[in-house]
């Protein structure tokens, strides 16, 4: 029986890409949806009535909603290319990290650069922490996943290309070589991946987003 | 070789109540530390360093944080015994959503409920029913969230129920009215040692809530 894998997701979206990538790493074919979230597809309030969110993952009919929980799903799905370690402590920390990404740096990586002025201070601060906390943990790692990309580098490719493109525009220095070398290095190094670089989106499309972004909050 | 089991904890958390249910089920011998979270121990800051919260797991010798993470690598560890997850990878995403749900949303609409008051207090309550409707919905005519037993989503969401008195007092509203079949399963989970020996008294609980409240100033 054929599989029918449907991903509904947002160009730009670094939830959306995340699955892309995963589902790419593994080899698994997907019919790709492009929502607009000012108008919601029925199908999409349908298959996540809960949030009414992307990405949404179809398998055979059946959603799965939430971009880690559709990671999760992905890797114990299709056994090619595990994203996640086989011993369950090393799983236990992965997933640590991931949620470490998802809950403290990507909000306050976001938040330091379009933070206003008397914030911003602050914010930079607690979006520097973050990434020192993580530059700690890749250590001597190419990446989080060691010698291979797992979920853990594929959460975090907001930092490794989101966080560049916005912080390009809004004129922030975050992540830089001077101050994080092993981040910086490992986020080349993702980026540079074919199978990561390939399910980006193009970097200009980035920009002229965050551009007009920066553009109406003036 | 015997398993060296500790449990860093602080008695009215709901994330450390979930592994102590868990370990529960489990059947899993443990050593308990109650930690006094405003003195924290070097123990707890050496196995949490980023976080430096509870609970924390110490599996020998090695830590595992994040209540979620915890009863999922119990889960994997413990195989054999009262499995937490199901086994199909579809209906462990199910599970793994709407605990994700119950922790987005629970824990800090309580929070407003007891925290807050006037309109904010009011817009958080009436959410925070909105949420346990929608998780009542879920239920559906299930014994649990797991099915005919306790599963990772009832382990997750059931230790807010030692809260609710407290909610209800602060925000003066009743849950049982509102959402029946909520408080029907999670009397039902209670019948379950595991449960029923890991979540304190309510009534405690909300003594804990009052003198939070005092000691922030709030009426």
């Amino acid at each position: 029986m054929a599989e029918e894998v449907k991903l509904f997701g947002i160009r730009g979206s670094p939830f959306s890409h995340r699955i892309e990538i995963a589902l790419k790493l593994k080899g698994v074919s997907y019919e790709y949806i492009e929502e607009d979230l000012q108008n919601k597809s029925p199908l999409l309030l349908k298959y996540n009535p809960v949030h009414k969110k992307i990405p949404v993952l179809l398998h055979n009919g059946k959603p799965i909603a939430e971009s880690i929980v559709i990671l999760e799903y992905i890797e114990e799905t299709w056994k090619t290319n595990p994203i996640l370690p086989a011993d369950p402590y090393e799983r236990a920390i992965a997933r640590f990290w991931a949620k470490f990404l998802d809950d403290k740096c990507m909000l306050a990586a976001w938040n330091a650069c379009w933070a206003k002025e008397k914030e911003r201070e602050k914010a930079m601060e607690e979006a520097s922490e973050g990434l020192k906390t993580l530059e700690g943990e890749l250590k001597d790692k190419k990446f989080f996943g060691g010698d291979k990309v797992g979920m853990v580098d594929i959460v975090a490719t907001f930092i490794a290309f989101w966080l560049t493109a916005v912080q390009e525009v809004v004129g922030a220095d975050l992540l830089t070589p001077e101050k994080f070398p092993i981040l910086f290095k490992w986020s080349e190094d993702l980026v540079g991946c074919p199978i990561i670089k390939e399910n980006l989106p193009p970097r200009d499309l980035l920009t002229a987003n965050f551009r007009a972004r920066l553009e109406s909050s003036k | 070789m015997a398993d060296e089991v500790i449990l860093l904890d602080f008695w009215p958390s709901p994330f450390g109540m979930r592994v102590r249910i868990a370990l529960a089920e489990k059947g899993i011998k443990y050593e308990y530390k109650e930690e006094d979270l405003r003195n924290k121990s070097p123990l707890l800051l050496q196995m949490n360093p980023i976080h430096k919260k509870i609970p924390v797991l110490v599996h020998n010798g090695k830590p595992i944080c994040e209540s979620l993470i915890q009863v999922q690598y119990i889960d994997e560890v413990w195989k054999g015994k009262a499995s937490l997850l199901p086994s199909d990878p579809c209906a462990r995403a199910q599970s793994r959503f709407w605990a994700d749900y119950v922790d987005k949303k629970i824990y800090d609409l309580g929070r407003k409920i007891w925290m807050c008051k006037g309109e904010e207090q009011e817009a958080s309550t009436k959410e925070f029913i909105e949420c346990l409707k929608v998780l009542e919905a879920e239920l559906g005519d299930r014994h649990y969230f797991g099915g005919s037993n306790l599963g990772y989503v009832d382990v997750v969401f059931v230790p807010f129920y030692t809260w609710f008195h407290a909610y209800e007092q602060c925000g003066n509203f009743s849950i049982e009215a509102e959402c029946p079949k909520i408080i029907a399963w999670a009397k039902r989970c209670m019948q379950k040692e595991s449960v029923s020996k890991s979540l304190p008294d309510h009534e405690k609980v909300y003594g804990f809530v009052l003198e939070l409240k005092k000691k922030f100033g709030i009426e």
